[in-house]
Order: structure tokens, then sequence, then C-alpha cells
């Protein structure tokens, strides 16, 4: 196996072992994106130079025993929606070409203090807003298990990094389940924190109410570390939670004995794909065989979640993205005339079909004559499938779904239908409407393609999820195939 | 028909808080085109807003001085419109749920004007337009983010005059607070008025026109005026008032349609997102409600009682917390509170008008004043000589005492010397005395201003005028016994 085909524990551990330098992992992961990159098109951009100095930097240290932290080079993709001085910030979108922020994201920050080296800069959705990254202004990504599916979206870029081998972890931003979704469909380990334990603080907002940036990696061991460096508060963000520095490590041995787990009907119902459902329940078994105890449950408003979710996400998406006109920063169109068709003219041609639709949408639901009958209402519905989870939460300790309904889906099948393309968020999009926290773990493949297996938590019980999901990968080894490399094939292992 | 106008006004103050309401750029008014700036305040992409804690206090105490309800809890919300000066394309305001609602402030009159709410909000930024022919913009980001409280009254007021003392009313109450510095021409305060009008006595009221660019409180009282003649005269005619937004133009004193109601945005307000709802711990607003420093009202109120002050100069006076402060201090030094208020009111104020200094400006050492009062009330020095003596003070800042000492200035009450000062000045000037004596009473000035002129302007002029009606009493008697005499002689 190659160095950039291990997990970034394998690798923390052969550094303190000082039998591998970062320069020499840097160097895997860069031979493994010259092979492959140009097929998947996970990255808009790379900064290897960056990294290759910051891995010199980092050979010292570890050489040293003097690492500053588990990350400490480790080689990691961001998503181009997180901001980092220097380097053009555009969230694949046309209207943000150039930019280039004099700031730095919080998340990404503390990366950098632990010692990692920034690869580049992920291909995504326009403005995270697409579940196959097929609506980057810039080119698609290819899923790295068959470059004819979508690798999901909108952190496709990130997952498919991962899975590819072309980055050891990489962060991404989860809105309706963009990091879980492609997570899934790349057969990688994916989390999206609870709302507020990650500072947003640098993350260009899509919707303020439910963006989280996470972590995709191979496993959850190496999920639980990304996330230890990557949570606590910020001064910066309003919305960030106060807390003790958690380490999201320690509770990974518990075993799983005394768990209870749910299983909500309503996901495992009408529109499921039979051989996801066969997977699943598969995976359940083993979590049942691992002492967890398993329980049916209702989460009756889960057919509201779609469109709650569209109502509020788009009405925030219309406001946060109505700052895009072109006059301080990013892609202006030519010529001099009134401010008016100035503006038309900058976001016509600067936006998406579908960023357009989705300011549309908001614009609509937060005007006056709708307001009451769209977002006010979408708002209260909210609350109650936020008690709804409560609810749930007193009988069971973690809610198990399919992460997506199907399998990785063709490219170009549900461009053109959004509705569909909508659909493939039905699992993922009521944990953000809650503030959950939620992992998709790899847990099985059919016709080649992998699958994902949701855990959804209590607030702030990232420890909680992320022990079921290593016990769980204890047992398993979907999470260790790999596309390319020796592990290729991994998928018929157990 | 009697047209009774209905008027509402819209107040927004730029609190004086050093730091922006959601970052920490300073809010300093005058410095360099868009200096004070960062990423926060100019909307960039990922940047975050958190509430400047004070903004929320200043406006508690602004609500609490206007007797309103405080919310124990409220929020903010974006109110959404395309405008260069407006970076994030939203400006960050409270719709639903303002941190007070509820208030009043009464007039003069008794009258009581209710103030339906007060709230939070940022400011946008500032346009400077090029010449026609040049056809451009430049931006100032500087005051985007400057914290603001705007106060909406109900449709209390009646006439413009009412408009204009609650306006001044408001503005002293605020400045009291220290929560703005209520800088009508700096923009600090701005004031929009809704008027309409409706037949005297009856209930139902009439289309309102909102009136914008209102620029100081003649401004606002004159357009309001300017309105009232407009409307009625549509009304006489029997035509119907436009609901629009009208443009106060100064130059013009006139007002000027702006934009139509149908041209009226939707602002789509929602609960900004990127922000926490505000909740205020009772114990919390308790205290800023014991922290509130002596309001205009009754400090003036207090004046009066406690210094026998004039209602007038107690006004006067209380127009400004610096200036009352002042007199306060003054009398700690010197207590003589009629003196202290006709030397602030007289010689103070005129001194700060020529140099063109508000009283926040006001530098003179209350001491001074107070031991210069002394002075004069033990005849050291007299009321003109005190008054070059503060005029220098006012000027240098240096003491009474050592302007007085530097300057030789003193006052001779010796009434032995000035008796012998007069006496000469009569014998030297028999015309005046001659003049005086038949009946010019004005050669008498004269005569002081002699006996002043051979003093070097050192005598007490009490002392003199005394002193003179004496002399020339002795002159007239003399006289007439000489006078009688000649009558004797030529009788024999």
């Amino acid at each position: 196996m190659e160095l950039c085909d291990l997990t970034l524990h394998e690798i923390k551990d052969l550094f303190v072992k000082k039998e591998v330098l970062p320069s020499m992992v840097l160097a895997s992961v860069v031979r493994r994106i010259r092979e492959v990159e140009e097929s998947l098109g996970a990255y808009l951009a790379l900064d290897l130079e960056a990294a290759f100095a910051a891995a010199q930097a980092a050979d010292g240290r570890i050489k040293e025993g003097k690492a500053l932290g588990v990350l400490d080079g480790i080689p990691v993709a961001i998503k181009d929606n997180l901001c980092q001085a220097g380097k053009e910030t555009t969230c694949a979108s046309r209207i943000l070409q150039g930019f280039v922020p004099p700031y730095t994201a919080t998340a990404v920050q503390k990366l950098l203090d632990q010692g990692a080296l920034i690869l580049g800069r992920t291909n995504m959705d326009e403005f995270a807003m697409g579940s196959s990254t097929e609506n980057s202004a810039v080119k698609p990504t290819r899923n790295p298990w068959d470059p004819r599916w979508v690798p999901g979206g909108s952190s496709g870029g990130s997952a498919v990094a991962v899975a590819a081998g072309e980055a050891i972890a990489a962060l991404g931003s989860d809105t309706g389940g963009s990091i879980r979704q492609p997570a899934a469909f790349c057969g990688v380990t994916g989390l999206k924190p609870t709302y507020g334990l990650v500072s947003r603080y640098g993350l260009v907002a899509f919707a303020s109410s439910f963006d989280q940036i996470g972590p995709i990696t191979k496993d959850a061991e190496d999920c639980a570390l990304l996330l230890s460096a990557i949570a606590g508060f910020d001064p910066l963000d309003s919305t960030s939670v106060q807390g003790e520095a958690v380490d999201y490590t320690k509770d990974l041995e518990r075993e799983l004995t005394g768990r209870t787990l749910g299983l909500p009907r309503e996901y495992f119902g009408e529109g499921l794909d039979d051989e996801v459902r066969r997977i699943i329940m598969a995976a359940v078994a083993q979590l049942e065989e691992l002492g967890a105890r398993i329980v049916e449950l209702s989460l009756k408003l889960t057919e509201y979640a779609l469109p709650v979710y569209y109502l509020i996400s788009s009405a925030e998406a219309s406001s946060n993205l109505a700052r895009y006109d072109g006059i301080r920063y990013g892609r202006a169109v030519a010529g001099r005339e009134d401010l008016a068709t100035y503006y038309t003219r900058t976001r016509s041609e600067g936006f998406g079909p579908e960023v357009k639709r989705r300011i549309m949408l908001g614009t609509y639901a937060l005007s006056a004559g709708y307001y009451e009958a769209y977002y006010q209402k979408a708002q209260q519905v909210r609350t109650l499938i936020c008690r709804e989870f409560e609810e749930a939460f007193r009988a069971v300790d973690a809610i198990v779904t399919p992460t997506s309904p199907t399998l990785p889906f063709r490219a170009g099948e549900r461009l053109t239908d959004p509705l569909a393309m909508y659909l493939s968020d039905v699992c993922t999009v009521p944990v953000n409407i809650a503030g959950l926290p939620a992992l998709s773990v790899p847990c099985g493949f059919a016709q080649g393609a992998p699958v994902g297996m949701q855990i959804i938590g209590r607030p702030f019980a990232e420890a909680a999820i992320l022990q079921i999901a290593h016990q769980y990968q204890k047992v398993t080894a979907f999470h260790r195939a790999r596309p390319y490399g020796a592990g290729r094939g991994g998928q018929d292992g157990l | 028909m009697d047209f009774e106008a209905v008027i509402g006004l819209e107040v927004h103050a730029e609190l004086a808080t050093t730091a922006k309401i959601f970052c920490g750029c300073s809010t300093k008014y005058g410095a360099g085109p868009n200096t004070q700036t960062c990423p926060v305040c100019l909307g960039l992409p990922g940047t975050l807003p958190v509430l400047n804690e004070k903004v929320v206090e200043y406006c508690i105490r602004a609500g609490l001085a206007l007797n309103c309800r405080i919310a124990g809890y409220s929020k903010l919300d974006r109110k959404n419109y395309f405008y260069p000066d407006l970076p994030k394309a939203y400006q960050i305001s409270q719709y639903d749920l303002p941190l007070c609602r509820d208030g009043f402030l009464p007039l003069a009159s008794g009258k009581t004007i209710r103030i339906t709410r007060i709230h939070i909000e940022e400011d946008a930024g500032k346009l400077i337009h090029s010449a026609e022919e040049e056809r451009y913009s430049l931006v100032d980001y500087n005051r985007t983010g400057v914290p603001l409280i705007e106060i909406v009254t109900a449709p209390d007021l009646a006439t413009p005059e009412e408009a204009v003392e609650f306006l001044e009313k408001l503005r002293r109450i605020l400045m009291y607070l220290g929560i703005s510095d209520c800088k009508m021409e700096e923009g600090s305060l701005r004031c929009d008025a809704n008027i309409s009008l409706k037949p005297a006595g009856t209930p139902q009221l009439g289309t309102k026109t909102e009136l914008k660019n209102i620029n100081s409180f003649k401004a606002l009282g004159r357009a309001l005026a300017y309105e009232i003649e407009r409307q009625s005269e549509l009304l006489m005619e029997g035509k119907a008032v436009k609901q629009e937004t009208r443009k106060w133009e100064e130059a013009k004193q006139r007002t000027l349609p702006l934009r139509s109601k149908e041209e009226t945005q939707d602002y789509r307000y929602f609960p900004d997102p990127d922000l926490v709802p505000i909740e205020l711990d009772p114990a919390y607003v308790a205290e800023i409600a014991a922290s509130l420093p002596e309001l205009p009202e009754a400090k003036k109120r207090r004046l009066i009682e406690e210094y026998h002050l004039p209602e007038y100069d107690a006004d006067l006076i209380t127009g400004s917390k610096h200036l009352a402060d002042f007199f306060e201090a003054v009398l700690k030094h010197y207590f003589s509170p009629k003196a202290a208020s006709n030397w602030i009111m007289g010689e103070l104020l005129r001194l700060m008008g020529e140099a063109g200094l508000t009283p926040e400006d006001l530098t003179v050492n209350p001491a001074h004043l107070g031991d210069l009062l002394r002075r004069i009330d033990q005849g050291e020095i007299s009321v003109s000589q005190g008054k070059n003596v503060f005029e220098r003070v006012f000027r240098t800042g240096a003491s009474p005492e050592e302007i007085i000492e530097a300057e030789g200035i003193r006052q001779i009450s010796d009434e032995a010397w000035l008796r012998t000062v007069v006496a000469q000045v009569l014998k030297d000037n028999p015309q005046s005395v001659g003049d005086y004596l038949g009946g010019k009473t004005k050669a008498a000035q004269f005569l002081t201003g002699q006996v002043m002129r051979v003093t070097k302007g050192q005598a007490n002029p009490q002392v003199i005028k005394v002193l003179l009606a004496q002399e020339l009493a002795k002159v007239r008697k003399k006289t007439e016994e000489t006078a009688g005499l000649a009558r004797e002689n030529k009788d024999l």
C-alpha cells in the first residue's frame, strides 16, 4: 500500500516511530495526484509549492519529536468555500473569480497551527448548492470508483481527494448533507458536527443556520482526530458554542454494549434502493452483534424535512449571496451603465442555474405576502422537527439510517431534474434542520459502488457516534477499501 | 375648513461607542476614506458579525430615559436591499422585536409624546457622487457598521413647534446619557418626519407623507410648516395628498417628491441567522437603570429648587450637561448661584460663541470662575475688570490670580485718596461740573471716566459713584452759597 492510501492515524504513528517523514507522505500524495487528478478533477487549485515548503519544516519537527500536533506534516485538502489568506477562494463560482481573502477561516487556521500541509482547494457544487459536484462552474468531479458516477456533493472534491489518496484527510462543509452524501458515494467517513461546534468564521455562507464545517477522512478514528483539531468556541462566530476542548478519540475504544440505536421507519420506506436497504440492514445486524440494542422508531415529520430545508436554506442563501454584485471584489462585467443594469448583468453572468434557482426560491419565500406561508411556516415546522428528534433521543442513544437512499447516480442523470437531485438529501437534511451531529461510514458495496450508513447523535454527542462508527469499523473492512493501489477491490473484504 | 396636523418622528442617533456594532473598527468621525474598515464591516465572504454589547447597553439607557419597557428577548433581523453603500446588501436591524417599546417624553406644555419603539441597527457607508458629466461615484465605508438607534414616536405631535421641542428635548436627553454626540451637521442625529392633515376635531387620519433630508432643527420646523401649507392647499382644492416620501430642499425651502408608495421596497426582513437572540437579565437592566445620570428635566427642577435660579436660567444652563456640570462645579468653589448663572449665560456663552465652541469643548476651569466671582464680591476687582480677566482666563487657561498679579490689576477703594482724586478732577474740569450743575447729568459719566483715567481704571466704580455724588453736591452747595451771598450782597 502506498503512503497516500494510509490513514491519518497510521501516518501519525509512523511519524512518531520516525519511520516516515512528512515530505515522503507528501511526495506519495503528489504522485497520486499526478496519476489521477486529470481524470477525477478533485481540485480547483493545488498549492503544492507551499505544501512542500511546509513539509520540509514539518520534517525537522518530526525528526526532533517535536510535532505541533497530531496533524503536523499531514497533507490535507480544503473545500473551496473555506477562506485562506492570500489564496483565491471561489466556491466554484464565476462570480467569485479572483477573490483573494485577506483572512483565514478559523478551522483552516487551526489546521495550519497544528502543522497540517494544505494541498489545495477542492471542487464543489457552486456555493455548496448541489448533490453531485456537477454544479461547479469550473468542472465536474468524477467518482474514483467509477468515473461514470457522480461523487456526490457538494463536498465532492474533498471526498474524492480522500478516497483516491489525493489527500490524507479533508475539510468539507455540510448544509444539507454535503459532507455525508459524498462521503457515502466515495466510500469514506464524513462527519457533520453539531451546529455551533466548529466556527463558521471564514466559511463562505450558503445557509447560515445550517452550515457546518466538518472532516472527511478514511475512517472514524481519523474523523475524531480532525474534529478534535477544528472544534471549539470562536469569539468571531456568535453561533459557536462555549465549552471545553474535547478529545473525540477518548471514547472510541468503548464497547457498544448498552447502547440503544433507533431505526426510524420513515427512512426505510418508499424511495429507498433495495440494495442499499439490504446493506444497511446487514450493517445494523453487525451493530447488534457488537452489543447494541436495536429499536424501531418513528419520525413522522420526516416528509416535511425537504420542503422546510429548501425554503429556509434558500431564503438565507438569497440574502447571503446578495452581496455578490461585482463592485468590490470578484468578477465584474465590463462597461458602465446604470446601477440596476450593472447588478443584473453581473449576477446573471456570474451565477449558475442552480444558484439562481435557489436565490429566486428564497427571495420568493421571504417576500411580502408569502413570508408567513413559506418562510415562517417552515420555521415553525423546523421547531417541530427539532422536538421530534429530542423526543426520539429520550429512547435511543443514536439513530441509524442510510446516508443516501440510492447508490451513486450517473453523471448528468439528475441535472435536468432538480427535484430528483434534491431527493438525494432526503436522509441527511433533517439532521441539519435540527442542528444535530451525524456521520456517514462505509458499510458495503453494491454494483461496485460504496454505500454509506448514517449515524445521528444527540447534540454535541460526536464522541458517541464516532465510538459507534469506530467499533463498527473495527470489525469491518469497507473503510479500508481503496479505489486505487493495493486496496483496490477491498469491497470484497468481509 | 380647519386642519390639524398629525406628526410622527423617526430619529436616528449614532451611538458614541468607540467600536462599530459588529466589529472592532473605530467609529471616529472624519478619518480618511475607508481607513476604518475590516473584512467584517466590508461584508467580505465568510466573515461574521459579533454584536458589540456596548450598543445594547446604550440603547437600554435611551430606553430607560425615555420611559420604555425593555424587552427581555429581542433579536436582530436582516433588511435586504441592494445599494453600493451597503456591502452585505442587507442592513442588520431589528424588525418585530425591538429592544425598547412603549415609552414617552413629556413636552413643556405637559403634553406627552409616546415613543413607539427604539431599536439598534448598523449604519451604511457614504456615497460621494462626482459631477454629472464625470459619471462616477465614490464610496466610503468608514461609516458602515457604526451603531445607530432608531427612535420612533407615535403620531402625537400636532405642530412644527412641538416637533422641534420634542427633538430638542430628545437630543438633550441623549447627550446627557453620553450615548451620542447628536451633531445634526455631522449626521450623528438624523430626523425623518411623517405628517398628515385631518379636519380639525375629527379622528380619522389623512394620507401622510414622509419628509427626509432634514438637517437641522430649523429645517424640521420649516419642512413641517411647508408641508402643512402644501397639504392644506391640496385639500382645500379638493385634491388628494399622495402617499410618498418627500425630500426637504434647504436651498429652496420646499419639499419635493422623492419616491411614491408604489416604489417602496419589500425589504424581506428575516431574523439574522448569524446572530443569536438578545436575552436580557432583569438584573442587568436594573444595573443600567441605577447608573443613569440625572436627566435634563430633573436637573432643571433641582437647580430651581436648590439654587433658586429663575426658570429661564435653569433651562439655559441645563441645555447642556457640560454647562450644568460646570455651573455646579463653580458653586463648589464659590457659592453665588445667580452670579455664576449670569456669568455663564453672559460672558461664558458669548466667548464660546465667538470662538465657535460647543459646551462639550468647554475647557475653562470652574475654580477660576468661582475665584473671580469671589474677588469681585470682595471688591478686590471691579465687574468690568472681572470681565477682562475672565476673557483672559478663557483664552489662556491661566488663573485669575496669575492674570491679576501679572497685570497689576486691583481696585482702589481707599476713600480718602479717591476723594482727593475726585476733587482734583472736578477742579480740572469746571466746564463739565458746570454742565452737570446746569442739569446735564450725563456730564457725571465724563467725570467718572476722568477719575478712571487718572486711576488707570483701578478705582472702585461703586466708591467713585458715591464720592462723585458727594463732591458734586458740595460744589453745588458752595455755588448756591456763593450765589446766595451775591444776592445778599446785591440786596444790601
